[in-house]
């Protein structure tokens, strides 16, 4: 019995497992689909909550995964897991297959598809964007509207996919208020004279001083809070974008004209991770995440005996919890590959 | 009034123990997902009706949950039924069940019947 | 005299159902409105009265729809229905040639063995008893498949039977017991006097070898007649009333009467003419997507007939429309069920028998607007005077690309037009039609009756088909009404929208209310073929499936309704289209919550098809109607 470990994914998590089971001598390679590491994190400006530059993470991840006991592919896709006397044969997009002892499902999560809410009018009104647009707008410094102006009022439209029965999301994916309101504030910051308001159905701020940064927004950047669900967009004449809200703390309904709207997509289980559940066997969620043998005290242990999982194929995490989460599934792959041996 | 001290007005205070809630129990016996709403105003934002009268199904379903039924008798009465609501609300409350289930216990007079 | 007292019970049930037939149909046409009476007047006497006949004789006899939908189904209707017919035909002619004088009284031809039990010996007389008991083997064949249907519908191919109540097993039990016990005392009738052909004869001398067939015989003609006078006493009141029934409904509907949207005779006579045979349950996507098997059609009917409360029926349905496509008795299902939503839900009262026979007129009055608005907030709106007034409707303002699309298209095709409901309107009143709240339903459609007018547009475009049906049905207006996918057929006809081919392959999914609703099916699929490659799916036309999302059904949960969806979606993208196209905003957001193939409106794809520079000088012209609309009018 080996070391081989198999590690699915080259997002936070899987950077994070890969690295800290390599510095375990583990045998580890890492599938990323995409043509570079780092998941999500690499199309984010700054973090929450406190503005960290997402390339220190990066950096930091990349010198954990920069290992001689790592092999990376990137560009290549997992397509199915299966077991086979004690190992697993992990089948990768190329044709290939490759012998394992472990295997690390670090799928990650998609951001939802704001099309869908055709209501909001993502892809039908120029100047309604989604939050991983703005990230990039940030990264260049050019928040502008499609025509290159320069919008003085923006909105940020809260739980687009995310406790949404329409959406076919009931969960809350957690992390969207508190990158609101990092994006307001930024906003806010780029361009001094912008109005920003936020339209919330009820501001989740759960994490570590996120209530701390939800009340700076209010007291240092004057954000403007509308506790209500948009129910749909439209667009004027002047191609400004009319938001319709109920503001249910006054009871009343509300219309707003707005520059610039910002859909705040929720996280979704990867497309890729669909796959490998499917033809794996492993087991997901009614939510479609993968489903970890326990909650409370087997979070990273799915139905099969030897694979894992770690970060965001389970359940919407931020950047922390997914780094806990991959050292915790790593704690997990020695436990079994020790246990293996004997 | 000329009255000092602790005197409260009556009705200003929702008086939750002796409030009458049985139009809103009758329509979650008969339609459940009448529980489940989460007050974000979604129903009345889309409301065709809320766009040229004061109309919040979204209060109103509150209202009859607090046993605050006064008025709503007639304001239920305003709804067009065109089901905007029931498309955008997030929870998939039935809301058009909901809304002729109010007129229904209105109607029927239906009274700590629960 | 040929008589003997077991005839009596026949007798009696015989000329009781006559006169009962009578007597019934005179109320119905008493109770018919006077445009109705002189259209069946009228009928009677012209060319409906031939048509008529034909139907009657396909449809009630021979039963071809429901052979078409399920030959084993259609078998057992048409062997009991076309069988019995022959069999009384072909019996009378026998008791007329071969019975001791001409022209008699019925029992003669019906007990024709008991009378005459040497007949049937050699030539003419042997052929003629082979053909009598060639059709008695017919009707058998049936019977038996009726009999296995009962205990198991699968063998008849069908998903569901419908349940009975107690005057209905009575009656069924008599109706089974009809042709056995004449086939067992024609059997030993001709056993004791070696007649009889290939089954009566050979039944026949088979139980006289070992059975006192002389005393049976007589038992059993009793049977025979008991249980025919037991049926025909007892028919009134179960559902075996169709057989009279739709013999009127078939003469009332050649001659052109039609349920509209009140209640009165003719909605009766098609309550009463429902066999409850099934297939609407089967066609019902309540019963195969979420497997409600309850509130069908045939359950309503019976429910009506039997003065139940129907109210929780009439509210959990699609009106889809499908049962009324696949109705062999071609009943209006879906607009009885919109009637009868208007009713209010009662207790219902005492039956007594003679109410059973002769029930009270099902009367729900078409409630007209009163002194008393449920809608006096009703703004003051004033419309600009346009050609082409577009109105939206209230879904259409959820899918904003459908909106977008028309925009573009209006724009392209150089027409002046306006907004009716830019920001949001007032609805068209089908949504509280639906709900069977036609009084209020009615001073929406006065208030949009008036804009409409005011605007003096000469085209009524709509986008969404519910707001299409009900201006269609419900509105008495002098504009031309499209729905948006007539209107861009127009445009292309008329050559004023010049559209690229997209090369992308499509299925086009009728909307319930723009189909079977209201009839359009050329239009959208012209559109279509002219921008893309439309492909069939097996639910075309009037097979289309619903959407799940209709207005229709206040009762059932969201998760029943994305289940329909669902089921829908997967059957039409089999083949793996790009694009699932549809007409109607509801059915496109409704599909794209459950597939990931692309849903889109027709106008969309049509609006991605127009080429992208169209010429300056109709960009120009353009822009001016837009601007000075009154003074192109």
């Amino acid at each position: 019995m080996g070391r081989r470990v198999v590690v699915i994914g080259g997002g936070v998590a899987g950077m994070e497992a890969a690295g800290q089971l390599a510095r375990r001598g583990c045998n580890v390679t890492v599938f990323e689909k995409e043509t570079e590491t780092g998941g999500h994190v690499k199309n984010w400006f700054h973090l929450f909550p406190d503005r960290k530059d997402s390339r220190d993470v990066l950096r930091y991840l990349g010198n954990k995964i920069n290992h001689n006991n790592i092999t990376l592919f990137t560009g290549i896709a997992v397509e199915g897991i299966r077991p086979s006397n004690g190992s697993f044969s992990v089948f990768t997009g190329d044709g290939n297959e490759i012998t394992a002892d472990a295997v690390v499902v670090a799928t990650g999560f998609d951001l939802f598809r704001s099309e869908k809410k055709e209501e909001y009018g993502y892809g039908i009104y120029e100047n309604v964007i989604t939050s991983a647009d703005l990230e990039r707008m940030f990264r260049k410094d050019q928040i502008r509207m499609h025509d290159g102006s320069i919008p003085g009022k923006i909105g940020l439209v809260h739980c687009v996919g995310s406790r949404d029965e329409k959406a076919g999301n009931l969960y809350c994916s957690k992390l969207c208020c508190v990158t609101a309101v990092k994006q307001a504030m930024e906003i806010a910051e780029h361009l001094e004279d912008a109005k920003v308001f936020c339209f919330y159905m009820d501001m989740r701020m759960g994490g570590a001083m996120y209530e701390e940064l939800y009340r700076e927004a209010q007291e240092n950047y004057g954000i403007g809070f509308i506790r209500g669900k948009v129910s749909e967009v439209a667009q004027n004449i002047d191609n400004k974008l009319i938001v319709k809200v109920e503001d249910t703390l006054t009871g009343r309904p509300l219309k707003m004209e707005i520059d610039l709207l910002v859909l705040m997509a929720g996280m979704e289980m990867s497309e890729g991770g669909k796959k490998i559940a499917q033809s794996a066997g492993l087991d997901t969620g009614e939510n479609r995440f993968f489903k970890p043998a326990d909650l409370h005290f087997a979070s990273n242990e799915s139905n099969i005996k030897g694979v894992f999982y770690a970060g965001t194929c389970t359940m919407p995490m931020n950047i922390t919890e997914a780094i806990s989460h991959a050292r915790a599934a790593a704690a997990d792959v020695m436990d079994y590959l020790d246990k293996q041996k004997n | 009034m000329d009255k000092f001290g602790f005197t409260l007005v009556k009705g200003r205070r929702i008086d939750y123990d002796s409030n009458d809630r049985s139009i809103a129990e009758y329509v979650s016996a008969h339609e459940p997902s009448f529980r489940i709403c989460i007050e974000c105003g979604c129903c009345s934002a889309a409301c065709t009706t809320g766009n040229f009268t004061q109309f919040s199904l979204r209060e109103i379903q509150i209202l009859l949950k607090r046993g605050e039924n006064d008025g709503v008798r007639d304001k239920i009465k305003k709804c067009m039924l065109c089901g905007k609501c029931t498309l955008v609300c997030p929870r998939g409350v039935n809301t058009r069940n909901v809304i002729l289930l109010i007129q229904e216990a209105f109607r029927k007079n239906i009274k700590n019947a629960v | 005299m040929q008589f003997d007292p077991f005839v009596i019970p026949f007798n009696i049930g015989l000329y009781f159902i006559l006169i009962y037939a009578v007597v019934r149909s005179v109320r119905w046409f008493s109770n018919l409105s006077r445009p109705d009476k002189l259209r069946l007047q009228r009928g009677f006497f012209g060319s409906a009265f031939g048509r008529s006949l034909k139907e009657i004789f396909m449809e009630s006899l021979i039963h071809r729809k429901i052979l078409k939908a399920n030959f084993r189904l259609g078998y057992m209707h048409m062997s009991l229905a076309f069988g019995w017919f022959l069999l009384i035909l072909f019996g009378t002619i026998e008791a007329d040639i071969f019975g001791t004088r001409h022209l008699n009284p019925p029992y003669k031809a019906i007990f024709f063995k008991f009378f005459n039990p040497d007949h049937g010996r050699t030539g003419f007389e042997a052929v003629y008893s082979f053909l009598m008991d060639l059709i008695l083997a017919f009707i058998l064949s049936g019977l038996i498949l009726a009999v296995i249907k009962r205990f198991s519908s699968k063998v008849v191919g069908m998903k569901k039977t419908t349940k009975l109540k107690l005057p209905d097993k009575i009656a069924l039990t008599s109706l089974w017991l009809i042709f056995p016990s004449r086939l067992i005392a024609e059997s030993l009738t001709s056993g004791v006097y070696g007649t009889g052909s290939f089954l009566t004869g050979s039944l026949g001398s088979v139980l006289a070898s070992f059975l006192p067939a002389n005393q049976l015989a007589y038992p059993f003609w009793w049977l025979y007649s008991l249980s025919l006078g037991t049926f025909f006493l007892l028919l009134p009141v179960t559902r075996y009333m169709h057989i009279p029934t739709e013999l009127f409904l078939i003469f009332a509907r050649n001659s052109g009467i039609r349920t509209g949207d009140q209640s009165g005779a003719f909605t009766e006579i098609q309550t009463y003419s429902c066999s409850s045979c099934g297939i609407c349950i089967d066609a019902c996507q309540l019963n195969f997507s979420t497997g409600i098997t309850n509130i069908q059609s045939a359950y309503l009917m019976k429910g009506i007939r039997n003065n139940e409360d129907v109210n929780d029926i009439a509210f959990n349905c699609l009106m889809c429309g499908r049962c009324d496509r696949y109705c062999p008795v071609g009943i209006e299902l879906t607009p009885i069920r919109m009637i009868r939503r208007r009713a209010e839900s009662v207790e219902p009262p005492e039956k007594s028998l003679w109410s059973r026979y002769f029930p009270d007129l099902i009367k729900i009055v078409n409630t007209r607007s009163n002194g008393h608005p449920a809608f006096s907030w009703l703004p003051q709106i004033k419309t600009e005077a346009t050609e082409v007034l577009y109105y939206a409707g209230c879904m259409t303002h959820l899918t904003p690309a459908i909106k977008k699309a028309m925009i573009r298209i209006l724009d392209a095709s150089g027409m002046n037009y306006r907004f009716l409901d830019e920001a949001g309107g007032v609805c068209c009143g089908r949504p509280l039609m639906l709900a069977g709240k036609d009084k209020e339903a009615r001073e929406l459609i006065n208030f949009n009756s008036g804009l409409i007018r005011d605007s003096g547009a000469r085209i009524l475009v709509t986008s969404c088909p519910i707001c299409y049906k009900v201006f269609r049905e419900s509105y008495y207006l002098e504009v031309e009404l499209m729905h948006h996918t007539q209107f861009i057929k127009m445009l292309i006809d008329e050559d004023m929208l010049r559209l690229r081919f997209l090369r992308k392959k499509v299925v086009y999914h009728a909307p319930c209310d723009l189909g079977r609703g209201s009839g359009i099916y050329d239009e959208p699929k012209d559109v279509l073929r002219h921008v893309a490659r439309l492909q069939p799916t097996g639910f075309d036309d009037d097979d289309s499936l619903c959407c799940g999302g209709s207005l229709g059904n206040t009762r059932i949960s969201y998760r029943q309704k994305n289940k329909i969806a669902a089921d829908a979606a997967s059957a039409l993208t089999k083949g793996n289209p790009e694009i699932l196209a549809t007409a109607c905003p509801l059915c496109k957001k409704t599909f794209t919550t459950v597939t990931d193939t692309r849903v889109a409106d027709i106008a969309e794809i049509v609006a991605e098809a127009i080429a992208p520079n169209p010429p300056e000088l109709k960009k120009h012209v353009v822009k001016e109607l837009y601007r000075e609309p009154a003074d192109m009018i």
